[in-house]
């Protein structure tokens, strides 16, 4: 499997060595690094080559590294029922930079472009339609963002008085628990309290 | 005029000139019996004919993935139960493959077959759900009241193995939770047996029905191209006649071990739908026997004993480590070796998939969860246009939308 998988990732690279900025087989899964001006023309690429076939769009999907410059993953999955091959793509982007849609290829990446439009806040140009798909109506932020808080910002309650649904700021009777159970021998990367007075003395 | 566009008395009725037809804009939903949950269509009609289908999803949306981002693997696997609510333990299964394969863990056998066995109780669950409450949107009460009470019946099999009829939490990573007692896989055999006559009674009911096949024949259909542009997966593509099944073409667990047959349509509408889901039963029904025969003859552990599973009951009692490996286990949790990985199962509905990305930690860095009912309702738009408003219900029901897995 990993073999068919290397060959594979080689195939690609040498038809395509301008888009393909690297390749790796982990974990029997082949993941191809594309750039993002490259991504359309890569993808109907592999949707059409006689060797590749990914014909299904299987995922579109993004994590969020807040640290990196290229703060955002835009990683595609694509299934060959052909081939019975899978292959993930992963797109690196920064915050300002725009995606190009995939939707004229695959008509099914739609609601998952909305979807990570939504969740990240990554705008896909030339995208048909691109509204907020699982939030709320009028929701304001990208949830799936690691700065945004998992409690969000607002609450609903339904208001006697004015007979409606009201939004309000989030007020929470108690603290959202968040336990650290990291062993303190191992992994975690804080100083115990009163561990910082050790190298005061010297 | 006989037309009525003029009156004896030389008035006029008939609106004469170009007259201006506007489309009617209708909200099927969010709370509506065919809905299956709660989706909101805006729907644009011409008459009775769809013009345009907008689904609004995102009722139900839960922020399962932001959650998951801050537990530990263990603790977000009951999350995976209440996604596709009528199939649970397919979920499950999606999560443990991921974690097992990240962490190169071997399931052992007894623990495999037990998924096997109930993999396929989820997939029989799912089934007689979807083809009686389908049945119930195109207008017949005694399907769903017969298929219920089998699916009560499997439910009590969840709670006699797991201790919940709905949110089993059963599969855990490297095996299954607790073994199963003999009585249990006894009378799991003894319901297998007697079931297809229940199948058949449904048959009966169902697939010669006029009413029925009015209501479902050449409606809702698919092509081989709509399979491939909307990314659709299990029924829905086998249905136009590709033989595409995971357990067959990625097996997974030992579902290569097993004799089955898997059931394809030829013209890919919902009555084709219909006749395979009902053909995927029997199909089910047969691995089923086939799993407890091998049950029988598997006996062993059913987890595998290492970091990622609790030690043995009588060990806790009698050995320290024991007692700190299980102290630790849920209490932080076990690390998961940093990659990303995507595992995906045959869930009754189509393809689910789970996209891990672990960074070292005891908790994902980030879980994206795939669901199949999310491409088939994506497709809504494409099937129902130029259909009737009242296929709109048949074609909710065969696309077996469940909002759990859609909102997330």
């Amino acid at each position: 499997m990993s073999e068919d998988l290397k060959e594979l990732g080689a195939y690609i690279e040498l038809k395509r060595p301008d888009c393909v900025i690297g390749w790796d087989v982990a974990f029997d899964e082949l993941t191809i690094d594309v750039a993002p001006a490259n991504i359309a023309p890569f993808v109907s690429f592999l949707k059409t080559d006689a060797t590749c076939r990914f014909s299904t769009l299987v995922d579109v999907t993004a994590v969020d590294y807040p640290e990196r410059a290229k703060r955002f993953d835009v990683v595609y999955h694509f299934l060959s029922m052909f081939q019975n091959q899978r292959v993930r793509l992963r797109v690196s982007v920064r915050e300002d930079e725009m995606v190009p849609s995939i939707v004229p290829v695959h008509p099914s990446a739609n609601w998952f472009e909305r979807e990570v439009f939504d969740m990240f806040g990554i705008i896909f140009s030339d995208h048909p339609d691109l509204r907020r798909l699982l939030t709320d109506y009028g929701f304001r932020g990208h949830p799936l963002r690691k700065d945004f808080p998992t409690t969000g910002y607002t609450e609903v309650r339904y208001d006697e008085v004015q007979k409606r649904v009201v939004y309000e700021p989030v007020q929470l009777t108690q603290d959202y628990r968040q336990f650290d159970f990291m062993s303190p021998w191992e992994g975690a990367n804080y100083i115990l309290p009163g561990d910082e007075k050790t190298g005061v003395d010297k | 005029m006989m037309d009525g566009s003029k009156f004896d008395d030389g008035s006029v009725d008939a609106l004469s000139g170009e007259q201006k037809i506007r489309n009617f804009n209708i909200n099927f939903g969010p709370q509506h019996p065919a809905a299956h949950g709660v989706l909101r269509l805006v729907l644009e009609l011409d008459g009775e004919i769809v013009e345009r289908c907008d689904p609004h999803v995102g009722l139900l949306h839960r922020g399962t993935e932001k959650l998951m981002e801050s537990r530990t693997y263990l603790q977000n696997l009951p999350y995976l139960d209440r996604l596709d609510y009528v199939a649970p333990m397919n979920q499950e299964h999606a999560w443990c493959l991921a974690i097992e394969k990240l962490t190169g863990t071997e399931v052992p056998r007894r623990a495999q077959l037990i998924r096997v066995l109930f993999c396929e109780i989820g997939r029989v669950l799912n089934h007689l759900m979807n083809i009686t409450t389908q049945a119930m949107d195109v207008g017949a009460l005694t399907p769903p009241l017969w298929g219920f009470e089998e699916r009560e019946k499997l439910m009590v099999f969840y709670e006699r193995a797991c201790g919940a009829r709905l949110h089993a939490n059963y599969f855990r990573p490297g095996g299954v939770h607790q073994d199963l007692p003999d009585k249990l896989v006894d009378d799991i055999e003894e319901w297998a047996i007697e079931f297809p006559e229940v199948i058949q009674d449904i048959d009966d009911l169902l697939t010669e029905n006029r009413i029925f096949k009015q209501r479902n024949v050449d409606i809702g259909v698919v092509t081989e191209k709509d399979v491939l542009d909307y990314g659709m997966s299990g029924v829905m593509a086998r249905s136009v006649g590709m033989a595409w099944d995971l357990r067959r073409a990625q097996p997974y667990e030992c579902y290569n071990e097993f004799e089955f047959q898997i059931p394809v349509g030829k013209n890919g509408d919902c009555y084709d739908r219909y006749l395979m889901r009902m053909e995927e039963m029997r199909q089910s029904v047969s691995i089923m026997r086939q799993a407890i025969v091998k049950l029988r003859e598997a006996t062993g552990d059913v987890l595998s004993r290492g970091k990622l599973t609790p030690p043995k009951r009588g060990d806790m009692k009698t050995s320290m480590e024991s007692l700190i490996h299980h102290f630790k286990l849920y209490t932080e949790g076990f690390h998961v070796p940093a990659g990303e990985v995507y595992a995906a199962v045959e869930a009754p509905k189509g393809e689910f998939g789970v996209y891990m990305v672990a960074d070292g930690t005891n908790k994902p860095y980030r879980a994206k969860l795939r669901a199949p009912g999310y491409l088939h309702l994506q497709a809504m738009d494409h099937i129902a246009t130029g259909h009737q408003l009242a296929d709109v219900a048949a074609i909710i029901g065969t696309m077996d939308i469940v909002f759990g897995e859609i909102d997330r």
